[in-house]
């Protein structure tokens, strides 16, 4: 688990008055079919982008609440790192973009029959997001109906 | 804030028909945005599967993440932790 004392005064005292926002009455959709058949994306909120794609702006105020569309095939070696945050340790992901991006981990339970297939495109999102109102009426339904219209079943979200 | 970001796609998500599953590595954020299922992880900010260049070992997180959206006949939120050799656990 991580934990609260990880982070710097500034960012615990922060966060102690943070009013995060509740999702209430909880959506949910049951699984429909074995998971073998279901076709898997991957949603990462740890700011990896393609080289040839823009970064996510580290200066918004309240938050990148962009995303970026990250094909199926991409080398892991392809991603590049560029959250915002000072409040973790970045060295696991530039080592191993997997750590939060497991683009070969999701390939390998393809071929292992574990899950179906992968979405053609995977989503990556700068996670550092303090005013999530944008995100909410904007972004998740764009990212919502990129993969709804690919025939996504499941997805993994991986926030760091 | 990475832990609320990807509740708020994971409800999102769910409204439209997808399954989810979340991992989270802060039990006490979750349990206030309350995203549809999410895996706790014992690991620090920033090794949400664990450890880079260990694949085995990031196949057991996703493994047990996976286990979630298998489990039947829950209520939502689904939180549980993740415990070696126990995929998905109950909490």
């Amino acid at each position: 688990m991580g934990d609260p004392r990880e982070f710097s005064f500034a960012v615990r005292a922060f966060l102690k008055t943070y009013r995060w926002r509740r999702i209430e009455s909880v959506p949910f959709s049951p699984l429909q079919k074995p998971l073998s058949q279901c076709r898997l994306a991957l949603i990462s909120s740890a700011g990896f982008t393609l080289r040839d794609q823009a970064p996510f702006d580290k200066s918004a105020k309240g938050g990148d609440v962009s995303f970026r569309q990250i094909p199926s095939e991409s080398a892991v070696g392809d991603l590049v790192e560029s959250h915002r945050s000072e409040s973790f340790d970045h060295d696991g992901l530039v080592r191993d973009p997997n750590l939060a991006f497991p683009l070969d981990g999701a390939r390998a339970l393809v071929a292992d029959g574990r899950v179906g297939s992968l979405a053609t495109m995977h989503l990556s999102l700068m996670g550092s997001i303090t005013a999530p109102g944008r995100l909410i009426a904007h972004t998740a339904p764009e990212m919502s109906a990129t993969l709804v219209a690919d025939a996504v079943d499941i997805a993994l979200l991986i926030p760091v | 804030m990475c832990n609320q970001t990807v509740s708020l796609v994971a409800a999102e998500l769910e409204r439209q028909g997808i399954a989810t599953v979340c991992l989270s590595l802060l039990r006490r954020v979750a349990e206030k945005v309350r995203p549809p299922r999410a895996l706790f992880v014992p690991f620090p900010h920033g090794y949400p599967l664990d450890a880079p260049g260990e694949p085995q070992r990031q196949r057991a997180v996703l493994e047990a993440a996976l286990s979630l959206l298998e489990l039947q006949d829950v209520t939502a939120p689904v939180l549980r932790d993740f415990a070696y050799g126990s995929a998905g656990k109950g909490t």
